[in-house]
């Protein structure tokens, strides 16, 4: 087994549970793992809080055809003479065992995650990651706070009954953020819906993102949705959906699309953990490996679907190991630190792009707030552990320290920034509230490319009704 | 442009001729050619081909006049089960002309992101029977991508085809009519063609049009429905529903394979007297009214036929939309002769359809009201 390692012993212990094996050695050694089943959700219902093993990161690529081995090898008689049989099957040549074992549910170890700071925001020692200068560093951090600030004062907008829903993205600032810092504009983005930080990183103005969930003529969706379905063909970010991971196939087809056109881009695709479990998150996996196209998948694996904890949703050790069941290289990353997620999106779309291929990025993190204004998550979970996520395991202030660390940030500028943002978006909601809404054509046009006759025959009678009982009717909708 | 043909559609092309211009179907009378013949340009070059072949010609042209339109689809890259896409991997490549995992959702929801990007997305669905787990995307994405992003977006492009109805043998799931449940989704068309001639025209409108269209093609007519199709590019318009026999005691109104049975019992009706009206509908939503109204006008009386079962099928939207609006003129209730309300089933499959027989006593019960 020695022969197959070429890295330290220490790095073994953790590679020896997802080892890339060669497939003339594995007709003698696939067997089961040993007797434990590890069953990462055995007791709690919420990630344990300990910190993620900390050594280099891992890139698991597994190639097609290859085998993976479960657990520790336990046989070592069978010698290079069984490495020659191999049988001919559909799919290329497949070595065969005389030896009947399973390969096992799950493997020894979980997957480690890769991170790169530590809990009080320090660089870890000898961490691999990828250099983030003054600039950015600044730009991502502030665009994390404004995140914060925004889902902050927005969620108290629905509170008010200002604005009728809202969805808050606390926790997974990191995740949106620098996940969007190590894009470029011309990638496509097809969110789910807990990632307006990919717009506004890209520059969706507060404004904007207030109109849209005040719905008035000033959104882009022209009032057709309900508040954070955000989208903008001049921000390269699709339309929200409500409906779980239907973005995921279109996210191949547009990724193929980039392929044809030999474009220096690739399409990402956001999803949950909860959204994992729809048939479409196959399809659009499967799809895009079959097509071999260039898309980054990043699964935001916050611990809950709403009331759901990812205990009810599925057996296997995370998302990041099904990228490998279709031939999709992996990897897992704290979502809570804002280097790791840059630096893994950013070489996962390097490789997306130079290997037109599809990537997995599983970012771990909690869902600190509430699914939606629609929920009171204390109800299912206890306020303790929310209040530990929100406070020990905080994001922005993370990554706030580093770059204090650094000598980029002072107190002085955080009260600045807090204090111009909380003024932009006082402003914002204001301004839209106060804004008309889209009018009434709006209700008829964009069904298809031209109003057919019915449309155009209903609008009439509507207008009729509008005109004989105008009190039935919002005054500020203009008709 | 050329079409090659192999030997084995040449043959057929032969079969169809010696049955006259027409096809045979077992438990009806049906002999003659519904074709309407006025589209033949004289200057044309017209051949006579079945309808695979017709929409298989529209294939090649799609391919080959716009660059970025794709077609895909489980099996379609050795030319399909029933042979719709032959010669156009040959021909445009496999990057353009490719199989699909065998998962219709993502076959729709894929077509949907690279209609989006602009391109045309000719997605194939290998039975209509099939079609239901991509009903989320058709109907919650494909029909609502272009509105629920304020036109941002769009994903015009998407022409999704099926293969519909009934073939003698089919029963549950290779034989249904699903038409109806996407005629109930604002956002996509719906089309289905009678003939090979008008599928090529109205395949390639389908697929230049700017909206997201599903077209069923009647499977019955593959190979044996041949007619004179032209070689060349034309489209036919969609939501214009055509008059194919006039009348004036009685106007009929169907699509796709059950028009050449309607004709049938036209044909019949026309021998006790009875002059009836055959309306094409060819496009179901969204449809023409005016067509149809006009001619309930003029008859005073409808009769509405389809395979699919008849509760909830279209037929009941044509028959409240034309009570609405011609309630007055009409001389009779408004008839429907559909399938029956249970599975499509296959010992049963003659007692289930609406035969010609079952339209020739309804017209004359509509007549005699």
């Amino acid at each position: 087994m020695g022969s197959w390692w070429r890295r330290s012993s220490a790095i073994a212990h953790h590679m020896r549970s997802f080892p890339k094996v060669d497939l003339r050695r594995t007709a003698a050694q696939i067997h089961q793992a040993g007797s434990s089943w590890s069953n990462p959700f055995q007791s709690d219902k919420t990630l344990t809080p300990r910190s993620f093993p900390c050594n280099k990161a891992f890139l698991f690529s597994v190639e097609r055809f290859k085998f993976t081995v479960a657990g520790k090898q336990l046989d070592s008689r069978h010698d290079d003479d069984d490495d020659e049989q191999a049988l001919d099957f559909p799919g290329g040549k497949v070595p065969y065992t005389s030896e009947m074992t399973f390969i096992s549910g799950s493997f020894d170890q979980r997957i480690p995650c890769y991170r790169v700071l530590d809990d009080d925001g320090e660089l870890i020692r000898d961490s691999d990651f990828e250099k983030v200068n003054k600039e950015l560093a600044v730009k991502m951090y502030s665009n994390m706070v404004t995140l914060q600030m925004m889902d902050t004062l927005f969620y108290e907008a629905q509170r008010q009954g200002r604005i009728s829903f809202y969805i808050t993205s606390f926790g997974e600032e990191a995740i949106n953020i620098a996940s969007a810092a190590a894009l470029s504009k011309d990638d496509i983005v097809l969110p789910q819906y807990r990632e307006p930080g990919v717009l506004l990183w890209r520059g969706f103005t507060l404004q904007e993102f207030a109109n849209q969930c005040f719905g008035n003529k000033g959104d882009g969706g022209k009032g057709r949705q309900m508040p954070v379905h955000y989208g903008s063909r001049k921000h390269n970010v699709v339309t929200v959906s409500s409906p779980i991971a239907t973005q995921l196939p279109q996210a191949a087809g547009m990724a193929y699309s980039l392929k044809m056109d030999k474009k220096d881009a690739c399409a990402v695709a956001f999803i949950g953990d909860g959204g994992t479990s729809e048939g479409d998150f196959h399809a659009g996996v499967n799809f895009a490996a079959v097509m071999e196209a260039p898309i980054i998948f990043v699964c935001r694996n916050n611990g809950w679907a709403i009331s759901t904890p990812i205990s009810e949703q599925f057996r296997s050790d995370g998302i990041v190991v099904k990228g490998p069941a279709y031939g999709i290289p992996s990897i897992r990353v704290d979502g809570t630190d804002a280097l790791a997620v840059y630096g893994a999106i950013h070489a996962a779309r390097n490789m997306a792009i130079s290997e037109q291929r599809p990537v997995l990025v599983e970012t771990l993190a909690y869902r600190v707030g509430h699914h939606s204004t629609s929920d009171d998550s204390t109800k299912y979970r206890p306020l303790e552990e929310i209040e530990y996520w929100k406070i020990d395991r905080n994001p922005v202030k993370r990554f706030r320290k580093w770059v204090e660390i650094n000598g980029w940030w002072s107190e002085r500028d955080e009260a600045q920034l807090r204090s111009s943002i909380k003024k932009q978006l006082l402003q914002a909601i204001q301004v839209a509230e106060k804004t008309e809404k889209p009018p009434l054509t709006e209700l008829f046009a964009d069904v298809y490319d031209l109003p057919p006759s019915n449309l155009l025959e209903q609008e009439k009678q509507l207008r009729e009704t509008i005109n004989k009982y105008p009190q039935d009717f919002p005054s500020d909708v203009s008709v | 442009m050329k079409l090659e043909m192999g030997t084995g559609t040449a043959l057929r092309n032969i079969i169809g001729r010696r049955f006259g211009h027409g096809w045979k179907r077992p438990f009806s009378t049906a002999t003659c050619d519904v074709e309407n013949q006025h589209s033949a340009n004289a200057n044309t070059n017209a051949k006579s081909i079945n309808l695979y072949s017709a929409i298989n010609q529209a294939l090649h042209i799609a391919l080959e006049t716009d660059p970025r339109a794709f077609v895909f689809g489980e099996d379609v890259s050795f030319g399909g089960v029933f042979r719709c896409t032959t010669g156009l991997a040959d021909r445009f490549g496999k990057t353009r002309v490719f199989n699909t995992p065998l998962c219709e959702q993502g076959i729709v929801g894929f077509g949907i992101g690279l209609a989006a990007m602009g391109n045309r997305a000719i997605a194939e669905i290998q039975f209509a029977d099939y079609i239901y787990p991509a009903f989320d995307q058709i109907v919650n994405e494909a029909a609502k991508f272009r509105y629920r992003s304020g036109n941002q977006f769009n994903c015009g492009g998407l022409t999704i085809r099926a293969p519909y109805g009934a073939v003698g043998h089919g029963g549950h799931y290779h034989s249904q009519s699903p038409e109806a449940f996407f005629c109930h989704v604002p956002g996509i068309k719906v089309v289905i063609p009678r003939s090979p001639m008008q599928a090529k025209g109205l395949l390639l409108s389908c697929i230049r049009d700017p909206n997201p269209v599903v077209f069923f093609e009647p499977k019955w007519l593959y190979r044996l429905a041949v007619g004179e199709v032209p070689e060349h590019d034309y489209m036919l318009p969609l939501s214009e529903a055509e008059v194919i026999r006039k009348g004036s005691d009685i106007t009929l109104v169907g699509w796709g394979a059950q028009l050449s049975i309607m004709e049938q019992a036209c044909i019949d009706a026309e021998k006790d007297g009875i002059s009836c009206e055959l309306i094409d509908l060819k496009t179901l939503i969204p449809w023409d009214k005016e067509t149809v109204e006009a001619s309930v006008r003029k008859t005073g009386r409808v009769l509405i036929s389809h395979e699919a079962p008849v509760t909830g099928g279209f037929g009941a939207e044509i028959s409240a939309s034309i009570v609405e609006r011609c309630f007055l003129r009409l001389e009779a209730p408004v008839a429907r002769v559909c399938g029956l309300d249970t599975p499509f089933p296959l010992v049963f499959e003659p007692f289930y359809m609406p035969t010609k027989n079952k339209i020739l006593d309804t017209i004359k019960a509509t007549v005699n009201y």
